[in-house]
């Protein structure tokens, strides 16, 4: 099947149809597994003791905060730029999950700043920043929920999605940009990780479980869409048949 | 049972938090996708159909 084909979005729910459950199977065995690393084989920090444990929920949930406004960001040029049928159905069915996943990530992080800074929250650039990502979501879920045509709000949206992407690198580098409470990057930087092996596999474990998760919640949402926008251009049918028979 | 020390409860309610909010999440999603297959078997019991299904093509 040739990857426009999708653009159908008839073909792409049967698709996602036959997907789901491997997903989600796929997902159980993953993130089982990384969870089990991480509660009991990872062993505890040598500075932060037990609650480094909160690291394997923390890190996951800031990543696919990020990834899954990337990929609103990415579905937004689609509608703007190639109309793709799919890519608003995208945009508007990952906005909750990756609002969840950022508050997975704020609540989390709160959870552990507590024991290790001594504080619930600070407004510094990183937590900040994260916040405001928290907003633009519910902003965008907001949008959606008040223009009534899809078309319409899909393009609004899409517009706003790509002002909003600028906030991205800003998290990103606000550790590096600003000083800031949060530590700098650890995982992903120059010179390598600063975490050692036993903690940092079952992390990236952990880290592929969620995305697994993250995807297939972004899948039964896009089906879910799908479904609604079928059965409002189906309520058009109705009333424009009704008018024609009253006509 | 597995000691998580002197702040245990800060990782208990992380991992809890973070179970309520997917399991609210998927719970939702589930719930959606009930309520639109619902709405859908509904408007075609009474007949109503895409074009494309009138067409033969139906999906």
């Amino acid at each position: 099947m040739a990857l426009i084909d999708l653009a159908n979005p008839t073909r792409f729910m049967a698709l996602a149809g036959r997907i789901l459950p491997w997903l989600w199977a796929a997902t159980a065995v993953v993130l089982g597994l990384g969870l089990y690393l991480a509660l009991f084989v990872a062993p505890p920090d040598y500075q932060q003791g037990e609650t480094v444990k909160i690291m394997f929920i923390h890190v996951p949930a800031a990543w696919l905060s990020m990834f899954g406004y990337g990929l609103m960001a990415a579905s937004a040029l689609g509608t703007l730029v190639w109309r793709h049928p799919l890519a608003d159905v995208a945009a508007k069915a990952i906005a909750p999950v990756g609002a969840a996943f950022t508050l997975i990530a704020l609540v989390t992080g709160s959870l552990w700043g507590k024991p290790m800074w001594g504080t619930w929250w600070v407004w510094d650039a990183r937590l900040t920043s994260v916040f405001v990502l928290f907003l633009m979501y519910l902003g965008l879920m907001a949008l959606w929920s008040a223009v009534e045509d899809p078309n319409r709000a899909g393009r609004v949206a899409a517009v706003l999605i790509l002002v909003g992407s600028v906030n991205i690198p800003i998290i990103k580098f606000s550790v590096d940009w600003w000083n800031t409470l949060h530590q700098p990057a650890s995982v992903f930087r120059m010179g390598g990780s600063t975490i050692d092996a036993s903690l940092l596999y079952p992390l990236f474990i952990c880290a592929v479980g969620a995305t697994l998760l993250f995807l297939a919640l972004a899948l039964m949402a896009m089906r879910n869409e799908i479904l609604r926008r079928r059965i409002r251009a189906l309520e058009l049918v109705a009333v424009a048949s009704a008018s024609g028979a009253a006509a | 049972m597995i000691d998580l020390g002197n702040h245990a409860s800060f990782i208990l309610a992380a991992y809890g938090a973070t179970a309520v909010i997917v399991i609210a999440l998927a719970l939702w999603i589930v719930l959606d996708g009930r309520a639109q297959r619902r709405r859908l078997a509904a408007l075609e019991a009474r007949g109503i159909r895409r074009r494309s299904a009138k067409g033969g093509s139906a999906s």
